[in-house]
């Protein structure tokens, strides 16, 4: 029979398991506008092929969504943000 | 009152005069047909994410203008898609929400000042973290 340690209080990580909430940032901080000439900004929100992430991985609102959508797109048009690329980041 | 932002990319192979002097041009074409231009931004010379027009790089404007209605938008697009110099436009109508980003922007409360002050930050705890694996190893 093992001693019993006091240093060891949980045989595996509590933390795994417990999901954190997402949360939409522009809600909780209050962001109402998108800047589209922003691409460092925007760079959170694409993947490393410059695809859009989905607000799944995101958590962003509907709302807010659709505006991160817009401002995208808007920036691949003006050659801020590529079309396509691969590993970007 | 209504308020617009028009972005556009000049070809990168003239020279700053040339520039300067296409960018009034349509600062100019904006006061004639009677808007107020509330400012006008130089991005400065950028790299293109794609070629465009056989381009690496350009440099951006962006005018942020305000009128009575949206007439001169189709007369402004007109020309600027007919000139050699610019390599992409884009005319955006801003709402409340946007000039008062705008605002912000010009008064330094928004952006690079911040994220620099975040990233200058970060890499110092960085620089911390690897001097202290350095002393350990």
């Amino acid at each position: 029979m093992a001693t019993s340690r006091d240093d060891i209080k949980f045989l595996s990580n509590p933390n795994i398991g417990s999901t954190r909430k997402k949360y939409c940032r522009f809600k909780k901080f209050g962001i109402k506008h998108i800047d589209y000439k922003d691409a460092d900004f925007l760079l959170q929100f694409i993947n490393e092929q410059g695809k859009l992430l989905p607000r799944r991985i995101t958590g962003n609102s509907l709302k807010y969504q659709r505006k991160v959508s817009t401002a995208v797109k808007r920036a691949r048009h003006l050659g801020m943000l590529p079309y396509l690329a691969d590993l970007m980041k | 009152m209504r308020n617009y932002e028009v972005t556009f990319i000049v070809d990168p192979t003239l020279s700053s005069d040339e520039v300067k002097a296409t960018v009034q041009k349509y600062a100019d074409m904006l006061t004639a047909s009677g808007y107020d231009i509330v400012h006008i931004d130089e991005m400065g010379l950028r790299q293109l994410a794609y070629d465009i027009k056989k381009r690496h790089s350009g440099v951006y404007f962006c005018i942020e203008y305000k009128g009575n209605d949206g007439q001169v938008i189709d007369k402004m697009e007109l020309a600027l898609r007919r000139d050699d110099k610019i390599l992409r436009f884009l005319t955006v109508a801003l709402d409340k929400f946007g000039v008062k980003y705008n605002e912000d922007k010009r008064a330094g409360k928004i952006g690079k000042k911040n994220r620099e002050a975040i990233l200058a930050k970060k890499k110092n705890d960085e620089d911390l973290d690897d001097a202290a694996d350095a002393d350990l190893a």
